[in-house]
């Protein structure tokens, strides 16, 4: 267990400040239950996503790491901790670039000069994802022995997407053996559910991409790819499908909804954050867990599984 | 799943005439198709160098055409036309009008990165694709992309306050693509969402549509922002010879 993440900086981004905001919810009240703090990033910036890269890829290196100066040198953290795939990928890409590139270094120096705070120095903070936070915060031990309400009987499709394992070069602490996650075969959030009592699915869709950059410049793509998804989920079993991205989710569920009303293929697989579902078999109320909001309403389904 | 046919002689280059006669041998119907000679004479030698000069293109050297990119790819899974490995050819070869004849697919890369997982050489294969559908546009050869104007819309709200908010992005992204906002889809996904919301959240989705969320004392960083992206701009226009307001992208920053 790494005694560092009991206490990280929090970077929610800005989705889970809008459409992610049950993610933003789940992952507080799991936080609190597990006994791991969170101290949010103060006034923190977009992180520059998907789209700010297609623009000028420096920027979104400065806007990654202005938020990791922040924590750093203002906030005295060792470990920052963003839930949303997005975030977690362009903080980690930050930190590749700025330790492997004299340009991305200038171009940040120069703009962290002018905007008035310090510079970003690589290797300053580390970044992790929520998944890491519980997983090596707390561990599948001590998840056991809190279960209050074993997820027992219900069948899940672990759902990682692109930016969690890819490009593998900026997750060095990736694919090192010894229980350290897998680029090709992630598994932290099927460990965290099994413990939980879950049945895990054989999935073999866990880092297909959703199409969620083009969720609505190629609606017609996206939803091929995430009908793909769905039908293969429900083909494996699966009744749920555990996300751990805004950006994934949403577009899960807005092209679910897409494929029904354009293409006429109906699924009927619900979709929810891995902290919901960790919340709900760590006897959270399901209200506090923000689970009503979820599109697909997967509240019916809990219900009647005797789960909430 | 079928196997892609590709035709490598393609339809409008066969030639059947009913009524011909080569010295004195009547060549006339299907059995003496012709195919059009094929002789290229439009090389470009400049394409490598002008996509390597922008951001994402700058490692296209580095290719040896091992085609791990277009077998890892989730579009060309979709689309068998959208050929990375071929594109990278065409462009390293400078063929462009063969290049051109794809301008319209280029632009749907999903940024998933499997290539760049794939790829051997270190190309990254995903910024070629932004490098070349950015090429396309500053060329005049396409009009701006749906992805560069959502993609375009999204910098603006970034650098103008520091923060997004979602609702804003996607009103603006379809009133400037001229797209309905009322579809069935999103009408249905819009009422499952305000279905079970609570009253508060609504309340504050409502509340940052009139007062923006944004960083405090962002206007310095916003400035930093503009001018580098500018400098940006005036030199990657350069690399490509294009003149002032030639194929001019028109960034601006709202305050």
């Amino acid at each position: 267990m790494k005694t560092e993440y009991k206490r990280v900086a929090y970077y929610p981004g800005c989705a889970l400040e809008g459409t992610g905001h049950a993610y933003n919810q789940s992952t507080r009240e799991v936080g609190k239950v597990l006994g791991l703090e969170l101290d949010e990033v103060k006034n923190w910036n977009c992180c520059g996503a998907m789209e700010v890269k297609n623009v000028d890829p420096k920027v979104q290196t400065y806007l990654s790491s202005r938020v990791m100066s922040i924590a750093a040198n203002e906030m005295g953290a060792k470990v920052v901790m963003a839930p949303c795939n997005g975030c977690y990928h362009n903080l980690k890409k930050a930190e590749y670039d700025l330790s492997h590139d004299e340009t991305s270094r200038q171009v940040v120096d120069r703009i962290s000069q002018q905007a008035g705070h310090e510079t970003y120095q690589a290797g300053q903070v580390e970044t992790i994802h929520a998944l890491d936070w519980i997983k090596q915060g707390v561990g599948e031990d001590e998840l056991k022995r809190r279960v209050k309400n074993s997820l027992q009987g219900l069948k899940i499709a672990n759902y990682y997407g692109c930016m969690y394992t890819r490009p593998r070069h900026i997750f060095p602490e990736k694919d090192q053996g010894g229980g350290s996650e897998s680029t090709s075969k992630p598994h932290f959030m099927d460990d965290l559910l099994a413990a939980a009592g879950a049945e895990n699915v054989d999935f073999p869709l866990k880092t297909a991409c959703c199409g969620g950059a083009h969720v609505l410049s190629d609606s017609d793509t996206s939803t091929k790819l995430v009908l793909n998804i769905l039908q293969a989920a429900e083909l494996a079993g699966a009744d749920v499908i555990a996300t751990e991205c805004p950006t994934c989710h949403s577009g899960l569920e807005m092209h679910q909804v897409r494929a029904e009303k354009v293409l006429g293929k109906k699924t009927h697989v619900k979709m929810m954050y891995f902290t919901q579902l960790l919340g709900v078999a760590l006897g959270v109320s399901p209200r506090k867990l923000s689970v009503h909001e979820n599109a697909s309403d997967p509240l019916e389904l809990l219900k009647s599984r005797g789960f909430a | 799943m079928p196997i892609h046919e590709k035709n490598l002689i393609r339809p409008e280059n066969l030639k059947t005439h009913e009524n011909l006669t080569i010295d004195g041998v009547n060549v006339s119907g299907h059995w003496s198709t012709f195919i059009a000679p094929r002789v290229i004479t439009d090389y470009n030698e400049k394409i490598e160098a002008e996509i390597s000069a922008l951001p994402g293109g700058e490692h296209i050297n580095r290719c040896w055409q091992c085609g791990s990119c277009t077998n890892s790819c989730t579009v060309n899974a979709v689309n068998p036309d959208f050929n990375p490995r071929y594109w990278i050819y065409l462009i390293r070869m400078g063929m462009e009008s063969e290049l051109l004849r794809d301008k319209d697919i280029i632009w749907q890369c999903v940024s998933c990165n499997k290539c760049t997982y794939a790829c051997p050489r270190d190309v990254f294969p995903e910024g070629v694709m932004k490098a070349t559908a950015h090429w396309l546009e500053l060329q005049g050869h396409t009009p701006k992309s749906k992805s560069t104007i959502f993609d375009e819309e999204f910098t603006e709200q970034v650098v103008a306050t520091g923060k997004i908010e979602e609702g804003r992005i996607i009103r603006n992204f379809f009133t400037k693509t001229r797209q309905p906002l009322f579809q069935e889809w999103l009408i249905e996904m819009a009422m499952r969402v305000a279905r079970h919301m609570p009253v508060r959240l609504g309340f504050l989705m409502g509340l940052s549509t009139v007062i923006r969320p944004r960083t405090r004392g962002w206007s310095k960083a916003r400035d930093a922002i503009t001018d580098y992206v500018n400098e940006q701009e005036v030199k990657q226009r350069q690399a490509l010879g294009l003149r002032e307001n030639e194929g001019k992208t028109g960034r601006q920053h709202e305050n």
